[in-house]
């Protein structure tokens, strides 16, 4: 029998907001451990949270990325269980009225375009716990209490994924979209992006959803890719051997690349949802909500088909442009200014990001400007200097402060486009070279290369190589 | 007469003039404390030299010349369930035997700004659920009226320090009538503010909804001016209010012509005592002899009150001391094997049996299949509650009724039976439901001669109106009496 794959992901995102969700103090990754904390934020007997307004504002921000409807009132529950990270022995959280609902995301899932929605069920605040501590250097556990209420928004989709790697997809556009919301830094490896997922398999074809399995413990997207497809290969071959999925969580080991049992179905926690009365009933207005989506930049999954239709760009280099924000700004610059696309497009995926890798600096600490930038292309262009004379300008206007035409004139890197000093050139190496262009007349058109060569070496390589080119072909009468 | 059997007002006006000094003021409260303590049993801590120094405090300022806060060299004590920086809170619990916070509650910072001597902690019901403070796991509180008798609870000792003049102001909290019915078995008068105009940072929760810090004194004056010292908006309380309160000593001396009062049958009924009945109607006569107007009314949700109470209180309490894990701080039992056993025996170990019946309740009333039945109707219940209330107040100004069914009852005869227990709770338990104000004041004494309390319910905000008519029925009945101890 076939069976198709049913996935669901719920993501918690924490928010880069100044200070924590319920308590002034800061939100902030990586400070000595239990400096960052309050009364409030360690759950000191008699204290109080207090909610901040930019929780909400970054969630509603989200709900609008995603097409949600914001709920113009929620409220704020408690979830309670007992663990040594969890100060309260609840988390504040939101139960059956989310901030947001019933939205959707529409996905490029494969590299020819193809776009699927994805549903969103919901998206809520929340507050994280903080950090359990193991170490052979001291006896039993400690506790971190510093990410203790920084917030979160965790986004449930519906169960619409059919495979890994439209899982995979989602994920990554979740990722790039509260980055271009400036909600998150979403760094997954200081867990400030976290992921659970939910697995069901069913014979193709069925309407009805077989029994999930919720997975926890995934740190990577490609291990929810990986953590995906061993789960549901593991519950087709229960199937097939008779057996019948039970609901349970599991815990999925990247190293290991398999899954065991953390809690069955009889162990599930009941968290005894009830309303906070210590917080009030959130209350959004129109004018809130309608001054927030006045704030939306343009949206990432968008920005892709835009890049890819407008620019004619393949989707590696939509990618590779977007995937950081200062080389879609730039690149989108320099084409303003009237730069080639296609052209711009492949020094930014090309030399640009190499040099950058090279040096290990990020596109805002360089000093190429859209203006020098464009420079250069333009210099290239017009066939004032060559392609590889454009590398030796592209590595000195971004790591120094000169523009293009400065570094052609200091270097020499002045191309001869002159067409009655390239053609006497050629007339004097095809008279030079009899060899070769027999050679060329009698098939071996490697030989046509040669003779350009020749031309090159004789202007010490700042001949014009296409003109050479053309050149040469004139002169053994095949163009 | 001596110092400690002084008003506020009295002790500002003998500071003011020179004649004495805060800290012969609060060394003559400490000598009284020293006195009769070991009969009253009031005090789980006392901090003579914060006392002490605060006392120096406003003397300096005097010297200086200073403008004084009314509430300026008077000394106060505090319920054992704010929070004080650097002195003990232990909700008279094992599980925060010996816990010292490192924060104020903002009521003590206010006090504190007010210049206010604060002398020590007092006892309560373990983590304020009780109704006569014999739940505490730190000492037994005695009635200073008959020492065999409770004080009341959940705020045994701060009723009991008043009445016994081991203080001249104590706060209180109430959930349920904690302020009230002591004040009543003590007769001292108390005041259970309106949801969310006193500030609940840093009071360690019990349900967090009907909590309310509140002011016990002797004289209304005296209730009115630290009512004063200690409401108002508090950015650390999303539940407080955002509004200006008037300065509530100009309320007093306003008479009660012309106001409408109205009595709930159902709180005259069954279950309150004949004396108790008699001693609150014979107050409504005076009054009505004054002027008001007295109006017979209907509150006919109330038989349900307590139950809605002792859900929606438990379920909240459940979760609010699901902090005390044994974690971070407060009671952790020894050589436990495992985190499941280290949460279940510190919790099984420092918390009472009164304690652990409320979180037990609480959590099976929010226990998914049974949220709906029991919390979800609590708070149905609460809102018909609230409603009832506020219709009764479109026709009468405020509402009396008693504060509790009898007066205090012997130390060890309601211990063994937790419904007796609650029931002493039947008329103030629907004022937390609604959020409303109410003021407890002396009113006769029983045939034990036991004080009474009167009970004066108002309509969210009007605790001004409240003192008005507290303060002239006061002054009708001759104000407080001290108790009989040398």
């Amino acid at each position: 029998m076939k069976y198709e794959i049913v996935v669901g992901l719920e993501v918690h995102t924490e928010l880069a907001t100044e200070s924590k969700a319920y308590c002034g103090c800061k939100n902030q990754f990586g400070a000595a451990v239990n400096t960052l904390c309050c009364p409030v934020c360690t759950a000191m007997p008699g204290a109080l949270p207090v909610l901040n307004e930019k929780v909400v504002d970054a969630a509603i921000l989200m709900g609008l990325a995603t097409n949600c409807t914001i709920n113009p009132i929620c409220k704020q529950d408690r979830k309670h269980y007992f663990y040594p990270d969890l100060p309260k022995g609840y988390q504040i959280s939101q139960g059956d009225m989310p901030l947001c609902e019933g939205g959707y995301l529409d996905v490029m899932v494969d590299q020819s375009g193809t776009t699927r929605r994805f549903g969103i069920t919901r998206i809520h605040i929340e507050e994280d716990a903080g950090k359990m501590m193991h170490d052979d250097a001291f006896d039993g556990s400690l506790v971190d209490l510093n990410r203790s209420g920084v917030p979160l928004i965790e986004i449930v989709s519906e169960p619409d994924f059919r495979s890994s790697a439209e899982a995979k997809a989602y994920l990554e556009a979740i990722r790039e979209l509260v980055i271009a919301l400036g909600i998150s830094d979403a760094k997954m490896q200081e867990g400030s992006i976290r992921c659970d997922v939910n697995v069901s398999v069913r014979p193709v074809g069925s309407q009805t959803l077989g029994t999930r399995v919720e997975m926890k413990n995934l740190n990577s997207f490609s291990g929810v890719a990986r953590a995906i497809d061993y789960e549901a290969a593991r519950q087709i071959a229960m199937i097939e051997a008779g057996g019948t999925i039970e609901y349970e969580t599991r815990r999925w080991d990247d190293i290991k690349g398999e899954n065991v049992v953390m809690r069955s179905k009889e162990y599930a926690h009941d968290y005894r949802y009830f309303p906070d009365p210590d917080l009030l009933t959130i209350v959004v207005d129109n004018s809130r909500i309608e001054a927030l989506r006045s704030s939306l930049p343009e949206l990432p999954q968008a920005k892709m088909r835009r890049f890819m239709a407008d620019y004619a760009l393949p989707y590696d280099q939509a990618a590779t442009l977007l995937a950081d924000p200062d080389k879609a700004v730039l690149f989108e610059a320099v084409v303003g200014m009237g730069a080639n696309a296609k052209s711009a497009a492949n020094w930014m995926c090309g030399d640009v990001t190499r040099l950058l890798g090279e040096r290990g600096h990020p596109l805002e600490d360089t000093r190429l400007t859209a203006e020098r930038f464009y420079e250069m292309l333009n210099l290239i262009e017009r066939g004032a200097i060559s392609t590889a004379a454009g590398k030796i300008v592209l590595e000195r206007i971004m790591f120094e402060d000169i523009s293009a035409a400065a570094v052609v004139e200091a270097e020499g890197l002045g191309q001869i486009s002159d067409a009655d000093a390239l053609r006497e050139i050629v007339r004097a190496v095809v008279a030079q070279n009899p060899k070769a262009v027999e050679d060329f007349h009698g098939g071996k058109t490697n030989a046509l290369g040669f003779l350009v060569g020749q031309c090159m070496r004789q202007t010490k390589g700042k001949g014009n190589p296409e003109l050479l080119r053309q050149y040469v072909e004139q002169a053994l009468g095949i163009s | 007469m001596n110092l400690y059997e002084k008003s506020a007002p009295e002790l500002g006006a003998l500071l003011r003039s020179g004649a004495c000094s805060a800290v012969e003021i609060t060394k003559d409260h400490l000598r009284r404390i020293g006195a009769v303590e070991d009969k009253i049993g009031a005090y789980i801590t006392l901090s003579e030299e914060r006392a002490l120094q605060q006392a120096e405090a406003v003397d300096k300022k005097i010297a200086a010349g200073e403008t004084l806060h009314p509430l300026a060299g008077v000394p106060i004590a505090l319920k054992d369930n704010l929070c004080t920086q650097g002195i003990a809170t232990t909700c008279a619990s094992k599980m925060l035997e010996g816990f010292v916070p490192p924060y104020n509650a903002t009521v003590v910072s206010r006090l504190d700004t007010a210049g206010a001597v604060t002398l020590g902690k007092l006892n309560l019901d373990e983590f304020a659920m009780g109704s006569s403070c014999e739940s505490s796991a730190m000492k037994i509180t005695r009635n200073p009226w008959n020492t065999n008798r409770v004080p009341g609870g959940s705020s045994g000792g701060s009723a009991a320090a008043v009445a016994a003049c081991e203080a001249v102001l104590t706060l209180g909290s109430d959930t349920g009538g904690s302020i009230r019915l002591p004040s009543a078995y003590c007769g001292v008068v108390g005041l259970k503010p309106t949801y969310g105009s006193v500030s609940r940072y840093g009071l360690v929760a019990f349900a967090s909804s009907l909590d309310q810090i509140g002011p016990m004194g002797r004289t209304v004056e005296d209730v009115a001016l630290c009512y004063g010292a200690i409401c108002g908006h508090d950015p650390l309380d999303a539940t407080s209010a955002r509004r200006d309160y008037p300065d509530f000593t100009e309320a007093l001396g306003g008479g009660v012509h012309g106001l409408t009062i109205g009595l709930p049958d159902e709180y005259f009924g069954e279950g309150i005592s004949a004396k108790v009945r008699q001693n609150v109607l014979e107050a409504v006569a005076a009054l009505e002899a004054e002027g008001a107007t007295i109006r017979r009314i209907s509150l006919p949700s109330t038989p349900h009150a307590l139950s809605a109470y002792y859900i929606v209180s438990s379920a909240e309490a459940s979760s609010n001391l699901s902090r005390f894990d044994g974690i971070r701080y407060g009671y952790r039992a020894e050589g436990c094997e495992n985190l499941n056993e280290l949460f279940e025996r510190s919790r099984s170990e420092g918390f009472g049996p009164e304690v652990k019946r409320r979180i037990m309740l609480g959590t099976f009333v929010l226990t998914g299949g049974y949220y709906d039945d029991y919390y979800g109707r609590g708070r149905m219940m609460q809102q018909r509650i609230a409603a009832e209330f506020s219709d009764a107040f479109e026709e009468c100004d405020l509402i009396i009724t008693p504060t509790a069914p009898t007066g205090a009852f012997e130390l060890g005869a309601n211990i063994g039976d937790p419904l007796k227990m609650y029931a002493t709770d039947v008329c103030t338990v629907t004022v937390n439901i609604a959020g409303l104000p109410a003021l407890s004041l002396p009113c006769g004494f029983d045939e034990n001669q036991m004080p009474t309390g009167l009970q004066l319910i108002g309509p969210k905000f009007s605790e001004a109106r409240l003192f008005g008519v507290a303060h002239h029925y006061e002054k009708l009945c001759g104000g407080f009496k001290l108790p009989g101890l040398s």
